[in-house]
């Protein structure tokens, strides 16, 4: 690889003053320039001699200009990312935390083979071909713009994980990381989706050739703050606003959800914050040492506190939850208890679409459900229950 | 490096409520003018509580597009930001005169300048006079002419009242229409009697509300008897009472708002160049007509 003239001279111009980065390290003392890559050492250079064997460290330098120059943004999240979409060592990454987030969801079971950090001229292989990494369900991946003579530009592509096998001719590309705000705004089934970590982004289309700054871009509208928090998880400083905190904040309408009962709390996270539902990891918890039992789940982004729809929930469950409880006597059938069970489960599950109409083992079934309210609701169409306690 | 952000209220059911943030944003993402543009919602994702950190830029500029100062610019925003110090009286204003505070936001070290929203800005009476233009197709609209501007009234702001009046106020002192009225949908004077407040044969009405929804979709049509039923849609005129009623939609979905959010941003000391004349210019050239509001309101 020969090394742009224009590299040289930007490494050169900082090399009197240090240069130590990915493996590369040039300096200047009295006997002349040294440079120093992980395979060899030079010493006592003159400018010429520098500048071949720079030459000879050809990926090293590009590599050092990309990043430098291109990228900058030392200690930023934005930088960070694309670190990681590479798979390039992260200085900012505690050794033993490192191998938490994104990078682990793979899912392959291969997570050292698929995710140690990269030195410069695996990852120049590797580049060649692309590297791809997955951040909920999108799949990223990194190469060089000019494969045959790659001169450390990098571009990133972006698809739907579900996409990782289709055609690209199939597929919608764009290149404007706004028009990821659309495709973030409705699931497959045209519904409206007020929640962008929800494990329903649709599929069918690609962004192709980004820069960097535009890949972060398009990332952040899909899902918004998770480069962010992910940094700072990275770095041990993820701030959790656990559920006490949040509740008491809240004024207006939203004043009276400190009110939930703890069992309560315990059943919405249940119920929202669960993988199925959600691709954030909840972290927050009741309060500071007192540790919710639902599980949080293990989606790749870190949840920091609960979100406006778990508050607009938990304002809700708050109402119901303040209602005094009754005991009602009402006639069913073994088989149509059972049946209620399983009308609830369907529904939260978001299971009745996929029911078939002469599916009548299923208890969710429309005919059965219609066969229930026929039988057991009485003209105001309500079911026949009676208050037995006065 | 400078940011602005721009905070909205968002919806959880209605992904239209959203559409004239990101539109005002995108059209200041044009000018160049801040290094980094951010929406952040209170019911959508970025949320205000997490829209500072995704920032690289140490000073922010945060303009809330919302009507009136009130719940949510005095209490909700600057909580949910962090803002340390805050407190009301930092705007010195008597409820339409609030420009801009300095503090920090706690989480990032970040300094922020919290400016006043969007409604109560000077800048927002051209809004509404240029709603009047795009709604009738005509530049010199005016004579011949009344003018309202409709707002929510004070079921729980009285300071949302007095951003209607503010901008009534002023349009009537520029003596373009011949008549202006400011009137409400919960209180008097009433919007569902446009016609008697009006002895023009021709009357304008502006909602003064950031997005279409619900309000100016769906109450305010019928309420005034532009249509029986908002579903049917109406027509721009419509005739109510012997009067033709040209029903304009919400305000804030007009173009030039976009330059009102960068007159407050400048307001707290942003160097925003000559992104206002840009703005304008391009508000200027689309102004031709939107589709007719009627058309599709009930899609
Ligand atoms: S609070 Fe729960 S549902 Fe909301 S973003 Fe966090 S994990 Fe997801």
């Amino acid at each position: 690889m020969t090394v742009a003239t224009d590299d040289l001279e930007t490494l050169l111009d900082h090399a009197s003053s240090g240069i130590a980065f990915d493996g590369l390290h040039v300096d200047e003392s009295d006997d002349g320039y040294r440079l120093e890559t992980p395979a060899n050492e030079w010493t006592g250079l003159d400018e010429d001699e520098l500048r071949r064997a720079l030459d000879a460290a050809g990926e090293y330098a590009t590599n050092w200009r990309y990043w430098q120059e291109r990228i900058g943004g030392e200690g930023t999240a934005r930088r960070a990312f694309l670190r990681w979409c590479e798979r390039a060592p992260l200085a900012d990454a505690e050794t033993d935390e490192a191998t938490t987030g994104p990078w682990s969801e793979s899912g392959e079971g291969d997570a050292d083979a698929g995710d140690a950090p990269l030195a410069v001229p695996e990852r120049y292989d590797a580049l060649r071909d692309g590297i791809d990494r997955e951040w909920g369900q999108l799949s990223i991946t990194a190469r060089f713009v000019d494969v045959d003579d790659p001169d450390g530009e990098r571009v990133y592509d972006l698809w739907h994980v579900d996409d990782a096998d289709s055609d690209i001719a199939d597929l919608e590309v764009y290149d404007d990381p706004r028009d990821a705000r659309d495709l973030a705004t409705y699931d497959d089934d045209g519904r409206y989706r007020p929640l962008k970590t929800a494990p329903t982004l649709p599929a069918g289309w690609a962004f192709t050739g980004l820069s960097g700054a535009d890949l972060v871009e398009t990332v952040e509208f899909f899902y918004p703050a998770t480069v962010a928090n992910w940094h700072r998880e990275l770095q041990g400083t993820l701030d959790v606003d656990h559920w006490l905190e949040t509740a008491e904040r809240q004024t207006g309408i939203y004043d009276v959800i400190d009110e939930l009962p703890r069992e309560a709390v315990e059943w919405m996270a249940e119920a929202c914050c669960a993988d199925s539902q959600c691709l954030r990891r909840r972290e927050w918890q009741y309060e500071e040492g007192d540790e919710l039992d639902a599980d949080g789940g293990d989606g790749p982004f870190p949840c920091r506190e609960p979100c406006s729809l778990v508050v607009a929930a938990a304002r809700k469950c708050t109402t119901l939850e303040s209602e005094t409880e009754h005991t009602y006597e009402l006639e069913l059938t073994t088989s149509e208890l059972n049946q209620l069970e399983e009308l609830i489960d369907a529904v939260a599950d978001g299971r009745i679409d996929e029911i078939r109409e002469a599916d009548v083992y299923d208890g969710a079934n429309r005919y059965r459900a219609r066969y229930l309210r026929a039988k057991r609701f009485d003209d105001d169409g309500s079911l026949e229950a009676t208050r037995v306690d006065e | 490096m400078q940011a602005l952000v721009i905070a909205a209220h968002g919806s959880h059911l209605n992904p239209d409520a959203s559409d004239p943030t990101y539109a005002h944003a995108d059209t200041i993402r044009e000018t160049g003018a801040f290094d980094e543009v951010r929406e952040a919602f209170w019911k959508e994702e970025p949320h205000f509580r997490e829209v500072i950190r995704t920032l690289e830029s140490d000073e922010v500029f945060v303009v809330p597009l919302f009507i009136s100062e009130g719940y949510f610019t005095e209490e909700v925003i600057p909580r949910e930001l962090r803002l340390e110090d805050w407190d009301p009286d930092k705007w010195e204003s008597d409820g339409t005169s609030a420009s801009q505070a300095t503090l920090e936001a706690e989480d990032v070290g970040k300094t922020i300048h919290y400016c006043g929203p969007v409604g109560t800005h000077d800048a927002m009476t051209d809004v509404i006079v240029q709603r009047a233009e795009t709604a009738t197709e005509d530049p010199d609209v005016g004579e011949g002419f009344g003018l309202s501007v409709v707002g929510h009234g004070t079921d729980r702001n009285e300071n949302s009242a007095k951003a209607i009046e503010y901008h009534s106020d002023r349009i009537a002192e520029r003596d373009r229409f011949d008549e202006v009225k400011a009137l409400f949908m919960d209180e008097e004077p009433e919007v569902d009697d446009v016609t008697d407040y009006f002895e023009s044969e021709d009357i304008v009405v502006v909602p003064l509300f950031i997005a279409d929804g619900y309000h100016t979709q769906e109450d305010i049509p019928e309420d005034m008897g532009l249509t029986e039923d908002y579903r049917l849609g109406w027509d721009v005129p419509a005739e109510v009472d012997g009067h033709r009623v040209w029903y304009t939609g919400a305000v804030g979905t007009e173009d030039l708002m976009a330059d009102v959010v960068l007159e407050r941003a400048a307001d707290a000391g942003a160097d925003i160049g000559d992104a206002r004349e840009a703005v304008r210019e391009l508000a200027a050239s689309v102004a031709d007509p939107e589709p007719s509001a009627g058309a599709g309101a009930g899609d």
